[in-house]
């Protein structure tokens, strides 16, 4: 029972704090218009049957994934969740671009996009409340695998640090993904493609950044692999993996940080001049 | 209010609207006819500010379109062509969603979403999910949404598309009574409501506007304007047509139905003459004696008009 008193100590009040921050911003920094979105937005995910059925995907994920890695922790408590997060972005790969597909799709869908951007708002509004929306149910996830961190302490005794640190480290890769998708699902109707599309892009995002890719073009120094070798530096730059690597282990730094962020809005600006030329 | 100069629209290499200009003052209602493709919805997306225009020029109460967007927005309520709505939403959620976007106060909101339902008959369905609606009742909740914040223009892309007809008649007196102190266009493609709600109407046909003027001076453009329908009988060996045909008032003679001894003619007044005609027919007539069973002057019809200006359009 201490344990779990001292667990959620650990766990809860950091949510809340992220949680309190989040309202103040949306409330006190955010015009009236993008909570409206928000709202509706978020709304639309719990009137649907997706936010449940894409919370029990994911739990059903990430427990298969515990509990497979519950074997190495027994014998080896050091490392602890650390591979779990390892294989965690594999499934957002996945799961992300399954929350944010419908984002402009559905509305282009619908017919409503010419509601929303003949009313009086900046595009900017409708893309980031539909944006944080998306981040909200996301967020829902990462705090609902929250028992599986229990289990860990029950059975072990387990760094809590780094396990934080590898849920923020999740969240923002979470996030870049889903980014990603807003800019794809902005460019179709169809969720179907939406989703299709966004995972390949976010699955290059990720493996871009693999050490495998690093060395090996870190061993690159003849031939004609050269002349695309700027091409794939550059991509292999954009990947998150190195950065997310860097914050799961707990070091955070601004320089991680603020590529995440720059990323997403990078994403969120490109979104609007998507939205732009579809309708020219 | 709102004025169109020289509107340009092009789709690649497809030109959906070629040089609309028109002016709509507060207190008027603006009718958009047009064949089917003509650009009348192009048209009002491009005014709404959803579509960006190719060239052209739109003042929103004085100032350009794309230098306050957003100002602009604010004072216009568009109903789109499909009426689109968030079908996971009830009708009561959507209205006051849009009223929030619209701008109105948290204090408000629920008196301006329960005007809206009151004058779009939507009580019955209030909370009802949009989804389960009947085409009629989200193209109302649609229109709902469009007048929630009272605006100063109105722009109403079919508004009466998929009502029943006692809907069609509200929809029609909703549209003149509000056309008394603000600013509206609308399109249709039921011409009787032109006359029925319209203070002023321009037919589009192919991007370009090919006429242009109140109902009655459309009507009176019409070629059967001012035509005078004879029934007589009692004609035997009187040949009237032909001596009908001799009147300098007519230009030409329509046998609609005849017998041996009775005759339904269409006569087609000689340009200008329009008011001789009639007195002359009848005059014809008392001559000849024979026994005048209707003598009336027809006033042209909108529906003539359309066909005849826009005729080409649908063969090709
Ligand atoms: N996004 C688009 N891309 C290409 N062509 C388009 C697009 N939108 C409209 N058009 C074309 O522009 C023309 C005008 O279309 P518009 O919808 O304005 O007609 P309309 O007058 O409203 O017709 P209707 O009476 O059927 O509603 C049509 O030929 C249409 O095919
Ligand atoms: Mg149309």
């Amino acid at each position: 029972m201490d344990a779990l008193l001292t667990l959620i100590l650990e766990f809860a009040i950091p949510t809340v704090i992220v949680a309190a921050i989040f309202a103040t911003i949306m409330i006190f920094l955010l015009p009236r218009e993008v909570r409206t979105i928000f709202k509706r937005e978020l709304k639309a995910y719990f009137t649907s049957p997706i936010a449940y059925v894409l919370f029990v995907v994911f739990l059903g994920i990430s427990s298969t994934l515990s509990f497979f890695f519950m074997g190495v922790l027994e014998s080896e408590e050091a490392s602890l969740l650390q591979p779990y997060f390892q294989y965690l972005p594999w499934y957002l790969v996945l799961i992300a671009p399954a929350v944010g597909m419908r984002l402009w799709s559905e509305e282009q869908r619908l017919g409503t996009m010419e509601l929303v951007l003949t009313m009086p708002l900046a595009p900017w509004h409708a893309i980031l409340g539909k944006y944080l929306a998306a981040a909200v149910v996301l967020f829902g996830m990462l705090v609902l695998s929250f028992p599986i961190v229990w289990t860990i302490n029950y059975l072990g005794d387990p760094d809590n640090g780094v396990i934080m640190a590898g849920f923020v480290a999740t969240y923002f890769v979470a996030l870049c993904f889903l980014a990603v998708t807003s800019v794809v699902s902005a460019m179709t109707k169809s969720q179907l493609v939406a989703l299709l599309v966004s995972v390949a892009i976010c699955m290059m995002l990720w493996l871009s950044g693999l050490p495998h890719i690093s060395n090996f073009l870190d061993s690159i120094n003849e031939g004609w692999w050269l002349l695309i070798y700027p091409f794939l530096k550059l991509a292999n730059s954009l990947g998150a993996m190195p950065h997310f690597n860097e914050l799961a282990k707990g070091v955070l730094s601004l320089r991680d940080i603020m590529f995440f962020v720059t990323f997403i809005f990078f994403c969120l600006f490109a979104t609007s001049v998507v939205i732009r030329l579809k309708r020219a | 209010m709102i004025e169109v100069n020289d509107l340009h629209k092009h789709f690649g290499s497809k030109v959906a609207v070629d040089g609309v200009s028109f002016k709509v003052k507060k207190g008027e209602v603006l009718g958009f006819l047009g064949p089917n493709g003509a650009g009348k919805s192009t048209t009002m997306r491009m005014v709404t500010g959803y579509l960006p225009s190719t060239s052209g020029q739109i003042l929103i109460d004085g100032v350009e379109l794309e230098d306050n967007e957003v100002t602009a927005k604010s004072k216009i309520g568009y109903l789109p062509e499909s009426a689109p709505l968030y079908s996971d939403m009830t009708v009561e959620g959507f209205l006051r969603f849009a009223a929030e976007l619209r701008g109105i106060p948290n204090s408000g909101l629920t008196d301006a979403v329960n005007k809206a339902i009151e004058t779009c008959f939507l009580e019955k369905v209030r909370h009802q999910s949009i989804e389960t609606l009947s085409k009629g009742f989200r193209h109302r909740t649609c229109l709902a949404q469009s007048i929630i914040h009272d605006p100063e223009i109105l722009i109403l892309d079919e508004p009466t598309d998929g009502l029943d007809p006692n809907q069609k008649h509200e929809v029609r007196a909703l549209i003149k009574r509000m056309g008394r102190d603000k600013a509206i266009i609308f399109s249709t493609h039921i011409l009787e409501e032109v006359e029925a709600a319209c203070t002023r109407a321009i037919i589009i046909d192919r991007g370009s506007v090919i006429a242009d003027g109140t109902p009655d001076e459309l009507k009176a453009k019409a070629q059967n304007a001012g035509a005078v329908l004879l029934r007589a009988s009692g004609l035997a060996g009187t040949g009237i047509q032909q001596e009908l045909e001799k009147l300098t008032e007519a230009k030409k003679v329509i046998v609609v139905e005849s017998g041996d001894d009775y005759i339904e003619a269409r006569v087609v007044p000689a340009k200008g003459k329009g008011n001789e005609l009639s007195p002359a027919v009848f005059k014809l007539c008392k001559d000849k004696g024979l026994e005048i069973q209707e003598l009336r002057v027809e006033q042209g019809r909108l529906d003539e008009l359309f066909r005849e200006i826009t005729k080409s359009d649908s063969e090709d």
